[in-house]
Order: C-alpha cells, then sequence, then structure tokens
C-alpha cells in the first residue's frame, strides 16, 4: 500500500489572480484563502458549514469555503467579495444595493451574503421573496433580522438587467 | 418605515439618513477584523476544554505535547495560579470569595472551561499536539438547575464559598402587603422560566496579542467591546498597573454584549505571549464560542403573587427570582440590580417585592447579552399582564391601556426612584395594533376555529434603559467604586486641517463613523465626508474612561455627547482664531464647507487648511494673545447621582427607549408548529440622529428574539454535558425563519440627553413577549394551559395545546370577599 498524499501542489485563480502553492491535503479552502492568500475579505464564523460567512464562487456556484478543502479546487476559478467591485473600485450594483438599503450592519456576514446573492440572481434574476428566504437561508445574519437584505435583493431582482 | 415625528428639525445632517461611511469597505471585503490582523512571527493558540460538566483535575500531563512538532511551549492551570492572581470578583462575600483563573485548576466546572493551552508555528500544529496532551479527571456530581443550586445539599461549585450562591437581596418597593390588602383578587402564579440562549455575533472572539520586553506592555488587536473593563480585571490579575495593557479593536462582527468578557481569553494569550516572546494568535471556533463564550441569563420566578382589582387595573407584584449565572460571575452580579432598571416596566403598578437571588451551576458563564437582565424582568411583567388577562377574562389589549403610564405623567418617577424620560406606549401600541392590521385577525381569529389552526395575537412591551448609572453597582457591593458614566472623544484639525474624530467606543455594526460624522458636520459647517472618524478604541489615542466601549444602549447619549462637546470646543477656537487673523469679531465669523468666513463679507475669509498651518507648522503667525490647539478633548458625563445603597433606590439609567411589538401567530393544531403571519414593532429612541440605522437595530433585536421565543436554546443534561454546542445544534434563525417585519417609530425626544436621542438597541426582549403573548391567546382558545416558559419550540406549544384539562396550571385567582 502507498502512503496517503499528505500535501499537493495546486493551481487557483482567486479574483483574476492566478496562485500555485502546496498545500497540506487537509487544508481547508478557505484557511488557503485566508492565511495562505491573506484574502481576509472572506470570513469564518463556524465549524459545521451553517453560517455561510466563508461562501465564495467556484466555477460560478456558490460554495462555502470552509466545507471544501484546498486541494479540491485545483485548477478552479474563485471569486471572493474582494472581486466583486469594478476594476475603478466603484460597488457593483449587488454591494451598491447593500448599502442603499442598510443590508450591512457590522458587515461580517456580508461577504457571504452578497456571494450567495451573486449566486441566487445569476441563476434567478427576478426572485420572490420567498425564492430570496431560500436562496440565503444558508446565510446567517445576526444584525439585521434579514428584512433590508431581502429589501436590497427585492429591489436588484426588480431592476431588468442585474449583472453586467 | 412611517416615521411620526414630534419635533421640527433645525439640523442640517443629524436626523438624515446618509449612507454610511463604514459600507464601502465593509461590502469590499477590507474591513478589518480581529482574526485578520498579522503579525510577524505570530503563534497560534489551541485551547484545551474540558470534556466534564464538573470534574475534578486529577493530573495534568502535558510532556509528548511538548515534544510535538511545531509546538513552542505549553501552559496549564498549575502554571496559570502561581502566574496570575485571581480575577477579581465583583461581588462582596459570599461570591466574592469565587476564585476565578483564566485556565482550571484542579477543578473544572462547565463543560468548555480551557483547561490547558497550547502555542504553535500553525494552529493544525496546535490542534495536532492536543491529542497527546494527558487529562485525568475524577468526574463529580454535577449542579445544572438553579433551582437545585440553592439547595442544601447540592453539590458545590466553590467549596470555600459555602454555597453556591453569589448573591441575595430583597427589592421591596411600595407596600405589597397594603397592595394585597386593598385588592379585589389575588392572582397567583407558582412558576415562569426564561430560558438561556445567547446572540452569538458571527464573528467569534478573537485576539492578536503582543507582549514587548522593553516596556512591559501588552497590545491586544481584539474584539473586546468593554476594553477598559477588560483592563480593571486584566492589570490586578497579570499585577501590573493597567496601562501596560494597549487595547485596539477595529471592525467587530457583532458582539450584543457578548464580547465583554472575553478578558479570560486574552489573559491566556497574554501569559503565553510573555512566556514564548511571540504574538500570539487566538480565534475561537464556533464551538468554542458557544462553549465556552458567554451565554445569556437565565431566570426562574417562583411564587408570583399579583393583587388586581376586578376592573384589571395591576396593584404590585411579588415574586422569587433565581438568576443562574453559569460556573462564575464574571460580570455578575451587576445583572441582579440591572433589572430594577425597569422594575414596574411599562405599567404604573407601584409596589414590587423581589427577593433575587444569584447562583452557580455547572455551565458556561453569563454575560451581557442584548437586553441584558432586564428582558427577564420584563418578560415576567408581561406574562402577568396576559395571565390576569386571561384568567379574568379581561381583553389583553385593554388591560393593557389601563395599567400603561400615560405620556402626560411623563417623566415618570418609578417606584425606585428611577425617571423614565419620555414616551407614548397607549400611541405605541395603537400603531402596532395598525400595523398588524388587529381588527381583521380578531375577525379572522373566529372564523378560523375548528380548521385545524389556531390564530393567537401577541403584544409585548420593553423599555430599553440606556446610559446606565454605573452607582447602581453599589447596590450589590458598596464597596465598588463606581458611579455615573461618560465617554470621551477628541476632534481635532490635522497638520493640513482635516478633521478627525477619535471616540473611545467599540461599534459593532451601529455605524458610530457616520453618525459621529453627522455631528460634527453639523457643529463645522462641514459634508460629513469631510470628517474622518476613526474606527475602534485604542487607549494609546487616549480617548477613554473607564466607562469606554459600546454596550448598555447609549452611543447616542454618552458617545455623541462627547463627540457634540468635543466639536463644540473646536468650533470656538477655530472661530477665535479666524477672528483675530480676519481682523473680525469672532460673532460674525462662521463656518462653512471647510471654512471659516465672515458672516456678510465673505471675501474675509480662511481655510481650515490654513487655520492649521498657523496653530501647526506656522505658529510665529498666531496672533499673541490665543491659546488654542485645535485639538480639543471633551468627556461627556450624564447628571447622576449617587443612589440610595440601603433602600435600592435612585436614578439608575438616563434615558428610556421603548418597544412595542404585536404579533399575530398560527398555530397548528397537529403538530404544534408556530407561524408568525404578522410582526409589528413601534419604536421611540426618542430624537433620531440617522433614522435607517436605528431601524436597523429594531429589525436586528426583533430578529433575535423571534429567534429567541421559537428556536434557540442553550440546553445541558443533568451532568452538565452542553446539547447545543454549534449551529447544527443551536438553531439561529435564517431568513426563512423571520418575517418581513413592519416598523414605525415615535420620537418622544428625551429632555435629558444632550441631542433628545435616547439610547438603543436592545429591544431584543420584546418579540419574546408578544410571541409567548399571542400563544397565551391559542392556549385561551384551547386547553386553557399556560405560557410559562420563554422558549416555545413546535413540542411545547403542541404540549401546551394538548394539556390534560385537570393537570395542574399553575396559576390560582383568590377572590377576595367584599
Ligand atoms: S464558516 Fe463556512 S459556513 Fe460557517
Ligand atoms: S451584518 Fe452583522 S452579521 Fe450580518
Amino acid at each position: 500500500m502507498t502512503e496517503p498524499v499528505k500535501s499537493k501542489r495546486i493551481t487557483v485563480t482567486v479574483d483574476g489572480t492566478e496562485y500555485t502553492r502546496t498545500v497540506e491535503a487537509r487544508t481547508l479552502l478557505v484557511r488557503f484563502i485566508r492565511e495562505e492568500l491573506d484574502h481576509t475579505g472572506t470570513h469564518f464564523g463556524c465549524d459545521t458549514g451553517h453560517c455561510g460567512s466563508c461562501s465564495v464562487l467556484v466555477d460560478g456556484k456558490v460554495v462555502k469555503s470552509c466545507m471544501m478543502l484546498a486541494i479540491q479546487a485545483d485548477q478552479a476559478q474563485i471569486t471572493t467579495v474582494q472581486g466583486l467591485a469594478f476594476q475603478d473600485g466603484s460597488l457593483d450594483p449587488i454591494q451598491q444595493a447593500f448599502s442603499d438599503h442598510h443590508a450591512v450592519q457590522c458587515g461580517f456576514c456580508t461577504p457571504g451574503m452578497l456571494m450567495a446573492t451573486e449566486y441566487l440572481l445569476s441563476q434567478n434574476p427576478h426572485p420572490t421573496e420567498e425564492e430570496i428566504r431560500r436562496g440565503i437561508k444558508g446565510n446567517l445574519c445576526r444584525c439585521t433580522g434579514y428584512v433590508n437584505i431581502v429589501r436590497a435583493i427585492q429591489a436588484l431582482g426588480a431592476q431588468e438587467e442585474v449583472i453586467s | 418605515m412611517s416615521t411620526t415625528v414630534t419635533k421640527p428639525r433645525t439640523a442640517l445632517w443629524s436626523g438624515q439618513s446618509i449612507p454610511r461611511k463604514e459600507d464601502e469597505r465593509l461590502l469590499k471585503g477590507q474591513g478589518r477584523f480581529a482574526d485578520d490582523i498579522r503579525r510577524h512571527h505570530e503563534a497560534y493558540v489551541h485551547l484545551l476544554r474540558s470534556p466534564y460538566g464538573h470534574a475534578r483535575i486529577l493530573s495534568v500531563d502535558v510532556s509528548a505535547a511538548e515534544m510535538a512538532p511545531g509546538v513552542i511551549t505549553t501552559l496549564t492551570g498549575r502554571e496559570v495560579h502561581a502566574l496570575q492572581k485571581p480575577f477579581i470578583e465583583i461581588a462582596p462575600a459570599p461570591g466574592g470569595a469565587i476564585e476565578d483563573y483564566c485556565l482550571a485548576v484542579d477543578k473544572v466546572r462547565f463543560m468548555g472551561e480551557p483547561v490547558v493551552a497550547i502555542l504553535a508555528e500553525t494552529a493544525e500544529m496546535a490542534r495536532d499536539a492536543a491529542d497527546l496532551v494527558q487529562i485525568d479527571y475524577e468526574p463529580l456530581e454535577a449542579v445544572v438547575q438553579a433551582e437545585d443550586a440553592v439547595r442544601e445539599d447540592a453539590p458545590r461549585l466553590h467549596e470555600q464559598v459555602g454555597s453556591n450562591v453569589v448573591w441575595h437581596g430583597v427589592y421591596d418597593y411600595g407596600s405589597i402587603d397594603a397592595a394585597k390588602q386593598a385588592a379585589d383578587r389575588i392572582v397567583k402564579i407558582d412558576r415562569l422560566h426564561f430560558h438561556r440562549f445567547t446572540s452569538t455575533p458571527i464573528e467569534c472572539n478573537a485576539g492578536l496579542v503582543e507582549y514587548d520586553p522593553g516596556s512591559g506592555e501588552y497590545t491586544f488587536w481584539c474584539n473586546n467591546t468593554m476594553p477598559q473593563f477588560a483592563a480593571m480585571f486584566m492589570g490586578p490579575a497579570l499585577d501590573i498597573p493597567t496601562d501596560r495593557l494597549h487595547f485596539v479593536t477595529q471592525d467587530i462582527g457583532g458582539s450584543f454584549g457578548n464580547k465583554i468578557t472575553t478578558y479570560i481569553y486574552l489573559t491566556i494569550c497574554a501569559i503565553l505571549a510573555k512566556k514564548s516572546g511571540r504574538p500570539v494568535r487566538w480565534t475561537e471556533f464556533r464551538t468554542d464560542h458557544i462553549l465556552g463564550g458567554s451565554h445569556g441569563n437565565e431566570r426562574t420566578f417562583l411564587d408570583i403573587v399579583v393583587p388586581v382589582l376586578n376592573d384589571g387595573t395591576i396593584l404590585g407584584i411579588e415574586a422569587r427570582a433565581i438568576d443562574d449565572a453559569g460556573a462564575y460571575p464574571r460580570y455578575e452580579p451587576l445583572g441582579a440590580v440591572i433589572w430594577s432598571q425597569v422594575v414596574s416596566g411599562v405599567y404604573q403598578f407601584r409596589n414590587v417585592k423581589v427577593d433575587y437571588t444569584q447562583v452557580v451551576t455547572n455551565k458556561c458563564p453569563v454575560g451581557p447579552n442584548r437586553g441584558y437582565s432586564r428582558m427577564q424582568h420584563l418578560w415576567m411583567v408581561e406574562r402577568i399582564i396576559d395571565i390576569v388577562a386571561h384568567e379574568l377574562n379581561l381583553d389583553a389589549v385593554a388591560i393593557r391601556k389601563k395599567n400603561y403610564i400615560k405620556p402626560e405623567q411623563m417623566p415618570y418617577e418609578t417606584p425606585n426612584g428611577c425617571v423614565y424620560d419620555s414616551g407614548d406606549y397607549p400611541g405605541s401600541l395603537d400603531a402596532a395594533l395598525k400595523l398588524i392590521r388587529y381588527e381583521y385577525w380578531q375577525d379572522r381569529k373566529q372564523s378560523t376555529r375548528g380548521s385545524g389552526k389556531l390564530i393567537g395575537i401577541g403584544i409585548g412591551s420593553t423599555l430599553d434603559s440606556g446610559t446606565n448609572n454605573f452607582g447602581q453597582a453599589r447596590i450589590i457591593n458598596p464597596d465598588l467604586p463606581f458611579s455615573g458614566n461618560g465617554e470621551v472623544s477628541n476632534v481635532k484639525l490635522d497638520l493640513y486641517g482635516e478633521v478627525v474624530v477619535t471616540i473611545g467606543t467599540t461599534p459593532q455594526g451601529q455605524g458610530h463613523e457616520t453618525t459621529a460624522a453627522q455631528v460634527v458636520a453639523d457643529i463645522l459647517g462641514l459634508n460629513p465626508d469631510q470628517v474622518r472618524v476613526l474606527v475602534g478604541h485604542d487607549n494609546r489615542r487616549n480617548v477613554y474612561t473607564g466607562f469606554s466601549g459600546t454596550y448598555a444602549s447609549q452611543f447616542a447619549v454618552t458617545g455623541l455627547g462627547a463627540v457634540r462637546g468635543a466639536s463644540l470646543k473646536l468650533k470656538e477656537e477655530l472661530v477665535t482664531l479666524a477672528a483675530a487673523l480676519l481682523e473680525a469679531d469672532p460673532d460674525e465669523v462662521m463656518l462653512r464647507g471647510g471654512t471659516a468666513l465672515v458672516d456678510g463679507d465673505e471675501g474675509r475669509s480662511i481655510p481650515f487648511i490654513g487655520l492649521a498651518n498657523i496653530v501647526f507648522a506656522n505658529n510665529a503667525m498666531m496672533p499673541p494673545s490665543l491659546d488654542v490647539s485645535l485639538n480639543c478633548t471633551y468627556t461627556y458625563r450624564p447628571p447622576f447621582q449617587l443612589p440610595d445603597v440601603e433602600r435600592k433606590q435612585g436614578n439608575l439609567t438616563l434615558t428610556y427607549a421603548s418597544q412595542i411589538h404585536a404579533c399575530v401567530v398560527e398555530v397548528d393544531e397537529e403538530t404544534g408548529e408556530t407561524k408568525i403571519l404578522e410582526y409589528a414593532c413601534v419604536d421611540d429612541s426618542g430624537a433620531l440622529i440617522h433614522p435607517k440605522i436605528v431601524e436597523g437595530q429594531v429589525h436586528g433585536a426583533a430578529g433575535l428574539g423571534i429567534g429567541a421565543a421559537l428556536y434557540e436554546s442553550l440546553d445541558y443534561d443533568a451532568e452538565g454535558q452542553m446539547l447545543s454546542p454549534n449551529f447544527f445544534a443551536y438553531k439561529a434563525v435564517t431568513a426563512l425563519d423571520v418575517p418581513m417585519m413592519k416598523t414605525a417609530a415615535i420620537e418622544s425626544p428625551s429632555p435629558f440627553s444632550p441631542n433628545g436621542a435616547k439610547g438603543m438597541g436592545e429591544g431584543g426582549g420584546a418579540p419574546l413577549h408578544a410571541v409567548c403573548s399571542a400563544l397565551q391567546d391559542v392556549m385561551h382558545q384551547s386547553s386553557r394551559a399556560l405560557v410559562v416558559d420563554s422558549f416555545n419550540p413546535s413540542e411545547r406549544v403542541y404540549r401546551l395545546l394538548h394539556q390534560d384539562e385537570h393537570a395542574p396550571r399553575g396559576v390560582q385567582v383568590i377572590s377576595k370577599p367584599s
């Protein structure tokens, strides 16, 4: 029997930049992003995959990055909250709607909430309230009672074109 | 949100919901939270926690762990015993004899208590090494229920104390005996239980701690939300002057009071940092946080006696309260007095007698949690109102209106000398009922019966008492050298005329940067964009009091009071300096858009950069008679006196924001599932500086309260095993559980605060009251069971619905012969 592989060299693209690193096989993607790449915009808030503050897009799908190993993301395209704003630094429409509707208080759930919203609207550009609530049910927010988050997404859903 | 404004606005920026200054960085993932801090050569802590609720530690062997790859050092309770003095206790004897260390010494008293700390080159290495630590425990009988803890033969947590009682006192106002005499009937309720839950901010506790041997100073990059309170515990514990404790906070991912008591963990890190010479990084996992962070107070009310008149007038309340502090008091027993800020709630009764005992149990220590200590009491009061209405067949709205304090009675002095500053409780109730479409649901209630579903309508009130008079601590322990309250701010021009504001607070989403900028902008004639407010607390900035922090609903009063005072001082200096330079009378000088100019002769002007230049870089040009620094600090101090410790009386808080919540629930008779159909919050936080931020606080508090009412409970089994130590078992509310609540604001400006605002943010209890009230309404239509617990998941509602009609109901109404 051969020894199991304990580490592996991976290449991932995070927010448009390609990185190649050797990582321990057990390293969670969230820790890779935060500790190895120092992209601290992606947060973590639990150890059971419930809070969603670590949500990122992996090849266009929303993933809780604490529920995936970094080595599983080899060759993937990852978008984090730090890749949302426009090149010139201005807020993208989802970020702007969260600000306009005061859907951000402490801002700790926000990165994950934005990524969940991004994915929801990419799948369903005009969601109903119920669909919005289902879309973000895996993301906990303890500050807002979700009211203004739902309102921000409703406003986005009411727009013609959301994601450019 | 429909806002009823009762005062015309004079300010340009205060009162407007301007875009928040904090938002951009938070939305871009550029916020800086405690776990985002990095230091060169940092090392990582892993804490090994007790698997037992109560056990003796027979031996600890860290030798194998110390040899493990990457391990730098370890720390055990025995070592801590030699390196740390026990933390001070707030309680006098008997609770004052409790000895609390940052790691368990000889005995563990709750599941999750830290026992050994391991410091290693990586977090993973520290965790791996923890597997090699050998600890022998001898399990002891646990005491988990507060009512058991008071028994003579109960197992003792802290042997030297002689019992499990931390504090006991009797609060006796008016005359409950006279009220019983005067009553038509006496309603007796056997037991009401307020359950244990917590707000679980999404950011867990964290810190990065450095020790500088040259100066003896420790730096704590952390998310503690009351740093100088932490310093009060840590300085003596580490046997160093508190000025060697340098706290820095930055963005904080929610606290709700839960991050006040992290000094325990920061002390572990401090000892490790000194021992290892390395910056020490510590971040909780959620399981750590729920096991060993800070829980809300659980309280049991026994033998409740309520004298009433036949028309529903409540004459008073008598009860025994047993509060469960968990294994160590820490912030407690302050909660044992804090509830008395709202002794009669929004009601007029004036006879109150509460026999209050606080005990330790084998559970996680409690700490302040949104609505701290007041919501437990207010919940009991609201339960009493509904139960009395229910038993006397009175209308739940009518009995409230009859007993509410009326707006024309404001300011209203309560039986214990607190002064409610302003408010319109009946008006708020009317507004809330309108929002939930009360008439409609009253009709639907009748037509729904027999369909397998039942509709209930509930009302709950809270008073969010803000700006504590810390003198109330002396009611707990007369030797405590505290009284009053206060916050500090510095407002200055920087070298090139930038306006920079510093405050001692530790915001966690309340938007202090924004609201402080609004206040400064109004006073200095600027746009809020031109005002820079530094993030968080940093005692090197030299702007703090012992009370500094963000807790207990006070920023709008103390924080903004300080900002206002400092801005006014700076304004005066700017005007004086400009007047001298422009050869004008100070009365003629105004500040507009970053320039001082002469009113009516606007060609005579000098920009802030010019004024700054004169003072900071060109002072040979300073008019000789002037002494200005353009660097102004102000301490806001609310007008408080010492309370009467003997009689437990006095003005304990400055402002009283009020919330009246109303809701409609639908209960499935077959499953007990409760669905919220309508939810409304009417909030009165006085004059509003930023209505959207206030509304956001109302939403958040209500969201947490709905969670606590139906989903969230911290449960232990009889051995002290925690049954809900993560988000899998502790069901924090999701977007699917919280309805789209409706809100309205009434503005009754406070006559006592500098800006008419009231502290706010802690209306967290109201949903517990409102949901229980609605469930009581449901039971009134079915089994007639009493809702006696604050936590009502489906299975409990089901049991209440199907309670045997002959089962004891826990209530008695004694009619007195007329
Ligand atoms: S940290 Fe990933 S779900 Fe909580
Ligand atoms: S804004 Fe604080 S957790 Fe969502």
